[in-house]
């Protein structure tokens, strides 16, 4: 820590917590700097807590001294000097890490070698340092986890490979149109290294051209793909409003940030479910499914292509920039247990004549391939007449195609999976319900207060639009319900709405994630 | 658009199918939003009536996902050029192999008459009841300025229309078709000062590719003022253009194009039919080409992608859950 990261990042140290500060780093100019009137290392304003300081940038320069490296270069080894000393406190491997330089540097060898130096003295220094105080060593055991091969995976990877693997499962080649933005973009970066999986990528020139494309692309058979955040999902509502009229599959990942406007780009946030549930001109119903965990990214992913392509309509899928660019460990699926949803396309008329929108049992019409002989016809974004898709504005019509576009939607709810407690039990005393990345914060201080006897249980919601077919009885068997949200209350009004349940909110929209402990406020709070 | 009845035709449009080497079911007509924009509901084809301006995005789209697609954009001055300019400049610059028809008719129509961005200056609508300020757009030159590899113009009733279509089809790559409109209802005659049948050879300068630019019966032509570096009306004396110094028109030459595109009327007849066509690599093929090559030798295998980069084995007998 230097004065301004301890002046940002204390607050959340719990009390009793370990701060470990480079006293190399707190000069006048650099107190000064972060605002502070006197040294905090020195004028007992850190007592809540352990300190350890100590001239953490002299120790690096000594490290790399053999590397011949200007100072400036030196003193950016600190961070792998200060790393090495957590590995040693935690019991940690190095040589991942070891790896991972040599191969991060590998055009620069004397940077490689300097980091690892580094990394080795400030393991040493834990080592060999006679520190009595807070510096101890811990053994912590691996976590539970289940058998089998594992590896890491960020919110933003798992979504990629959760799309190829839902257009595999599909059957269909995948067409990604996206535009950077952050924190969007490693989608397309991951998405664009993988064309021997019949992805095709495309950088368009804004965002509606991004989502337009994916429209034309999924017009044309394949799987359409588009991404991006808030402003650029602003961008996209009309034709998302297109999608939903002519009926074509479509998935959009939005990863949330904080807005409005353009916000807290490099922030997470979730405020926009009104946006994904509600946010289109005309009555455009469209399902949302939010993902919990990077992890989740992936099933979440398979998902919403399923929905899109069984029933012809554009699916949003919710991350946020949290889970975008958070990693975590993976258990790599075995692709056996996933169920193909094979599309099949309409190739000759049926019996009865070829009508652009006939309705299979789930209300989906037919995906023609423009190419296709004899099925020729004409569709757009005027209302269509049942069954022929003809230009059609008579009221009965207009009537009765947005009952359907609505049932066929409500419909989705009968392929989804019964709405299940995550932790605890249906017709406990306090319900408290998420969706997205709160899952770990209220997962564990749900954990926690069951451990102090409360009558406490987890909902996690998967599917935002539409919801589980259970969901209401669910939530009525509660006796209480908060609703921790990124925004100022966004499913906590859903819920209302739908269920008429007296959902009470639980807001946090400082850019920042929920900690465990506001959590397990929040749920003594509720249980007063 | 007497020329276009043929292709609407069920009977007539198979013969016009057929003059263009072309499939109606391979065949996508897409469109935005304007009165140009009802046209793939004319058609016998596939059509995609899209929204505001945008159907340049959904073309790209639908023929990188089948390249085999024959594709018409069909957009008007407010479409391609207002609310879809950007679509239309980077179509036109990444060459989308696909023609685009822009009808130009200096107005917008479906809205009920406000002025567009091609009207000319001091227009009077309901938008603009003391008329227009703003400098006009010129599909033409914004096209060719674009990057476009493929100029061509027309009008509704001109009876060469169906060869500059023709010669649009036949190019490979973005093939730019810019057709005056007369909106009977809103903007009606305003190209009668070139496209009106009496005094139309004084007005309108066909190009031909390898003949000289002769107009006015052949009496006047078009050469190069090479000490302005401007084009120039010249008179052709006994029908010795070349004494004249008329250029003779290569549809290749993109710096003629350019001076054609800008050509001003009035002081210069309107250069109609093909301004420019120098075919040049197509966006599909090379995003085709190059996904390919980025495929060679590597596997679709979904199971070895998952398990990639640097994993670690968890054994039965570990911690339990």
């Amino acid at each position: 820590m230097n004065p301004a990261a301890l002046k940002t990042n204390v607050p959340a140290l719990r009390e009793g917590g370990l701060i470990i500060a480079d006293s190399g780093e707190f000069s006048k100019r650099n107190l000064d700097k972060a605002k502070y009137d006197s040294n905090p290392l020195e004028d007992g304003s850190l007592a809540r807590w352990q300190l350890l300081a100590f001239d953490i940038s002299a120790l690096t320069i000594e490290a790399v001294k053999d590397f011949g490296l200007g100072n400036k270069d030196a003193l950016r080894c600190k961070n792998m000097w200060t790393l090495g000393l957590a590995l040693w406190m935690f019991d940690r491997d190095r040589q991942p890490l070891i790896d991972w330089l040599n191969a991060k540097f590998a055009k620069k060898p004397d940077i490689a070698a300097a980091n690892i130096a580094a990394l080795n003295a400030g393991h040493a220094y834990g080592e060999t340092a006679e520190l009595s105080g807070p510096l101890k060593q811990y053994h912590v055991e691996p976590a539970p986890a289940e058998a089998g091969l594992y590896r890491t995976v960020t919110g933003a990877e798992s979504i990629s490979l959760g799309l190829v693997a839902g257009a595999q499962l599909a059957g269909l080649p995948m067409f990604f149109g996206g535009y950077p933005i952050t924190p969007a973009s490693a989608i397309l970066h991951h998405l664009s290294r993988l064309k021997e999986y019949g992805i095709t990528t495309f950088q368009a020139e804004d965002e509606i051209a991004a989502i337009c494309a994916a429209i034309g692309a999924s017009y044309a058979g394949s799987l359409g793909v588009t991404s991006s955040s808030g402003p650029g999902i602003a961008l996209k509502g009309e034709a998302m409003g297109l999608a939903i009229m002519t009926e074509l599959p479509l998935v959009i990942v939005n990863s949330q940030r904080g807005g409005p406007s353009t916000g807290l780009p490099t922030k997470t946030e979730q405020s926009d479910l009104y946006q994904a549930v509600y946010g289109r001109n005309g009555d455009a119903p469209m399902p949302v499914i939010a993902a919990r965990s990077p992890v989740d990214c992936f099933d979440c992913a398979i998902e919403a292509v399923r929905i899109a392509t069984e029933y012809m309509t554009p699916v949003m899928l919710l991350t946020d920039g949290y889970i975008a660019n958070a990693a975590e460990p993976w258990k790599v699926p075995d692709l056996d247990g996933y169920k193909p949803f094979p599309v099949e396309f309409m190739n000759e008329a049926p019996e009865g004549g070829f009508m652009p929108y006939a309705r299979d049992n789930k209300l989906a019409r037919p995906w023609v391939k423009p190419g296709t002989p004899g099925l020729m016809h004409r569709i757009g974004g005027i209302e269509k007449a049942q069954d022929t898709g003809h230009i059609n504005y008579a009221p009965e019509n207009h009537q009765a195609m947005t009952d359907i576009r609505k049932a066929k939607v409500d419909g989705v709810a009968g392929s989804i999976p019964d709405q299940e407690v995550c932790l605890g039990q249906a017709g406990a005393k306090l319900a408290v319900v998420g969706w997205g990345s709160t899952f770990g914060p209220i997962h564990q201080a749900v954990k926690r207060a069951q451990r102090k006897g409360l009558d406490v249980a987890h909902v996690h919601i998967r599917h935002i639009w539409p919801t589980p077919a259970n969901l209401g009885d669910l939530l009525r068997s509660f006796d209480r319900i908060i609703v921790p949200e990124m925004n100022t209350g966004q499913l906590k009004t859903l819920l209302r709405d739908q269920f008429l349940v007296d959902a009470k909110p639980v807001n946090k929209v400082s850019g920042q994630p929920f900690t465990i402990a506001e959590m397990e406020a929040a749920i003594e709070e509720a249980l007063k | 658009m007497p020329w276009m009845r043929g292709l609407c035709d069920p009977e007539g449009g198979a013969a016009h199918y057929a003059q263009l080497g072309a499939d109606p079911a391979k065949t996508v007509f897409i469109s935005g939003i304007g009165c140009s924009s009802r046209f793939p509901y004319y058609m016998e084809t596939y059509g995609f009536h899209t929204i505001h301006g945008r159907a340049p995005a959904f073309a790209t789209g639908l023929k990188l996902a089948n390249p085999e697609l024959d594709v018409w954009l069909v957009t008007g001055d407010g479409d391609g050029l207002s609310i879809g300019g950007n679509h239309t400049m980077h179509l036109l610059r990444r060459n989308l192999n696909c023609q685009i028809m822009l009808f130009n008719n200096e107005i917008y129509g479906l809205t009920k008459g406000q002025y567009s961005p091609t009207s000319r200056e001091g227009t009077t609508s309901p938008s603009t009841p003391y008329g227009s300020v703003d400098h006009p757009a010129r599909p033409a030159a914004f096209a060719l300025g674009s990057g476009a590899r493929f100029v061509g113009r027309g009008f509704d009733v001109s009876k060469n229309l169906p060869d500059v279509l023709k010669a649009a089809h036949a190019h490979q790559g973005a093939a730019f078709i810019e057709i005056f409109q007369n909106c009977i209802v809103y903007n009606k005659d305003v190209f009668e000062d070139f496209a009106a049948p009496k005094g139309a050879e004084d007005r309108q300068l066909w190009l031909e590719d390898g003949k000289p630019m002769l107009f006015a019966g052949d009496s006047k032509g078009i050469a190069l003022d090479r000490d302005a570096l401007t084009l120039k009306v010249v008179g052709v004396v006994d029908g010795d253009w070349e004494a004249a110094g008329v250029i003779v028109h290569d549809v290749t030459n993109r710096s003629v194009a350019h001076m054609l595109v800008e050509m001003p009327f009035g002081e210069f007849p309107m250069a109609l039919g093909v301004l420019y066509d120098d075919p040049k690599a197509t966006f599909e093929d090379a995003v085709v080409a190059q996904n390919k090559a980025a495929s060679e030798g590597k596997s679709a295998d979904l199971g070895k992608l998952l398990s990639k980069g640097q994993t670690w084995t968890v054994t039965e007998g570990g911690p339990e859950l």
